[in-house]
């Protein structure tokens, strides 16, 4: 299969195929994800937008029963069809889960699992990504002082932008974020948002959500799934105030969903 | 509209009532079920207190002497009454089987649990099942019978030996470590696997760097109840350690240990002699060393992490 890819794109679906076991998941899917945006995945319940994000860097394959077909170029290479070095992948496509998942570890430990098991074993050099990391997601300030304490000390937007932390001290490219807020109060929602219109400059971001408020807040462009298949992707702006399609429409006004 | 909130209400006082008649009768019965087991647990300590400390109050032997001596002499002219070959050998004993049960019953647990969920434990967990059933007469029958002589092909002693009575109490521990790793190791919830794989690790690092680390405390404890098995086992080990009354210069040589000779000598001495009395006086040791390996636990559940 040849794709054709925009230079700008960070990930281009082909006719992505998704299936448990028996049930199709995601069907034909194909779209590009442009690098140094905000993608947002919308669309309801068991639509496949979770199992589509987990596509990307290829922790669907963590799933017993799971079959794909088709391609997702990533880097000059068919995730799908190609043996993909899953190592270097995740380094690059690093992933935010629902809820703030730090390991029962100290704070500096967290932030440093991922350059160590890269191969980073210099404890300057750790100490430098861990600040710059903590830095990035503006939990410096707050943790500088209690770096050896245990990360579930920290509240929840804070547990949840240490994870982010811990994700972008493996220098990664993208990052995909499975309903990063939907675990967390208004507050540390708005500087999870916050931090991510930031950190789109230097890296390409995916986040599925299901508060539409949020995609039209911070996305760059929205893709709608529905039923496992994606029904449009167009920029945020245009998919919210004029969307092309039926289904479209009567999700993003509250018809269904 | 009043009427009807007020006999609501009426049901709902009501069917509270009936509701606390259940609630008290079982209350009585699962407290007296309660006041029985700390009546017998309390009662059975201060026994064991009591006739423990008689040796020492009564005929005189000095503690110091008890724990330390290596002279174990009861029936001598001038009896000597040193117990810590016993002490020693049953430290030994349970220290070493836990050094071979540990790594393997944690082995077992993750390989069950991370490397093959689906078949690894459906094979492992019968096995150890098993493994729970085999009475220790068994247990000790079977190393009497194929260890033992083993032993003695290839050492110069006779067969009966610390080693032996290493190897059949780290059999019979490797079903509680193993366990108890395992249910551990299941409990971890999935969201830390996700997150370290999803950060590039391969399975060895999750497990070696977030999962193990993640439970320690609960591996721990896994080993110190195994331990505490280990230590009040009598029959297996009484059957192939040799019960000899000096210290061992080596794995291979006949040991003994506190609740082998309790069990050896409790029969053929009379009630109230000193001899008695000093065996008591070891199965209050075994019950003290029971309670730290208790009170380890406690102190280890206190800390775990997840």
């Amino acid at each position: 299969m040849t794709l054709v890819v925009q230079k700008k794109a960070a990930f281009a679906m082909e006719e992505l195929n998704l299936w448990y076991e028996r049930f199709h998941a995601l069907k034909d899917i194909s779209f590009q994800i442009n690098k140094n945006e905000v993608t947002a995945i919308i669309g309801p319940s068991g639509c496949g937008k979770s199992t589509f994000i987990k596509t990307l860097n290829l922790m669907a394959l963590r799933i017993p029963g799971v079959k794909m077909t088709g391609g997702i170029l990533f880097e000059n290479q068919n995730l799908v069809t190609d043996k993909t070095d899953l190592v270097h992948l995740r380094k690059k496509v690093g992933m935010i889960f629902q809820k703030g998942n730090p390991f029962p570890q100290s704070i500096y430990d967290n932030v440093a699992y991922g350059p160590r098991i890269h191969g980073i074993k210099k404890r300057c050099q750790l100490d430098e990504i861990v600040e710059e990391a903590l830095k990035r997601v503006a939990l410096w300030q707050e943790v500088k002082d209690r770096l050896k304490r245990n990360a579930f000390d920290l509240s929840g937007g804070q547990q949840q932008r240490l994870c982010i932390a811990r994700a972008i001290a493996t220098k990664p490219t993208c990052l995909l974020l499975d309903e990063p807020t939907s675990a967390l109060d208004p507050v540390s929602t708005k500087s999870i948002e916050e931090l991510v219109t930031e950190l789109k400059e230097n890296y390409t971001i995916v986040m599925v959500t299901h508060n539409m408020q949020q995609a039209a807040r911070i996305s760059d462009k929205t893709a709608f799934f529905l039923n496992g298949e994606v029904v449009e992707v167009n920029t945020t702006n245009k998919l919210f105030s004029n969307p092309e399609q039926k289904e479209t429409e009567d999700y993003i006004t509250g018809r269904f969903g | 509209m009043e009427s009807v909130a007020s006999t609501a209400k009426d049901r709902l006082i009501k069917s509270t009532k009936r509701k606390n008649h259940g609630e008290s009768s079982g209350k009585v019965i699962v407290t007296l079920a309660a006041l029985i087991i700390i009546a017998a647990t309390l009662s059975m300590t201060i026994f064991l207190s009591i006739k423990g400390m008689q040796a020492f109050i009564i005929n005189g032997v000095n503690p110091i002497e008890f724990l330390t001596s290596t002279e174990w002499n009861p029936t001598g002219e001038n009896p000597e009454f040193g117990a810590f070959p016993f002490i020693f050998g049953s430290l030994a004993v349970t220290l070493m089987a836990a050094l071979i049960a540990g790594p393997l019953g944690i082995g077992g647990a993750i390989f069950m649990t991370e490397i093959a969920p689906s078949w690894g434990r459906k094979i492992l967990q019968p096995i150890i099942e098993l493994l729970v059933g085999i009475p220790s007469v068994v247990y000790g029958f079977i190393a009497l019978t194929i260890i033992v002589p083993f032993i003695r092909d290839y050492s110069s002693g006779t067969g009966y030996s610390l080693l032996a009575g290493i190897i059949v109490l780290a059999v019979m521990i490797l079903p509680t470590i193993t366990t108890i790793s395992t249910d551990a190791i299941a409990a971890i919830p999935n969201h830390l696997r996700d997150g370290s794989y999803a950060l590039g690790a391969t399975r060895w690092q999750t497990i070696w760097k977030v999962l193990l680390p993640s439970v320690m405390p609960s591996l721990w404890t896994a080993i110190i109840l195994g331990m505490a098995r280990a230590f009040g086992e009598a029959l297996a080990v009484q059957m192939v350690i040799g019960n000899v009354r000096d210290l061992p210069g080596s794995i291979f040589d006949p040991s003994a240990t506190l609740t082998s000779i309790i069990t050896l000598n409790m029969g053929h001495t009379t009630y109230g002699s000193i001899e008695n009395n000093t065996l008591w006086s070891m199965g209050l040791i075994l019950l003290l060393i029971s309670l730290l390996f208790i009170l380890i636990i406690r102190f280890l559940s206190a800390r775990r992490k997840i």
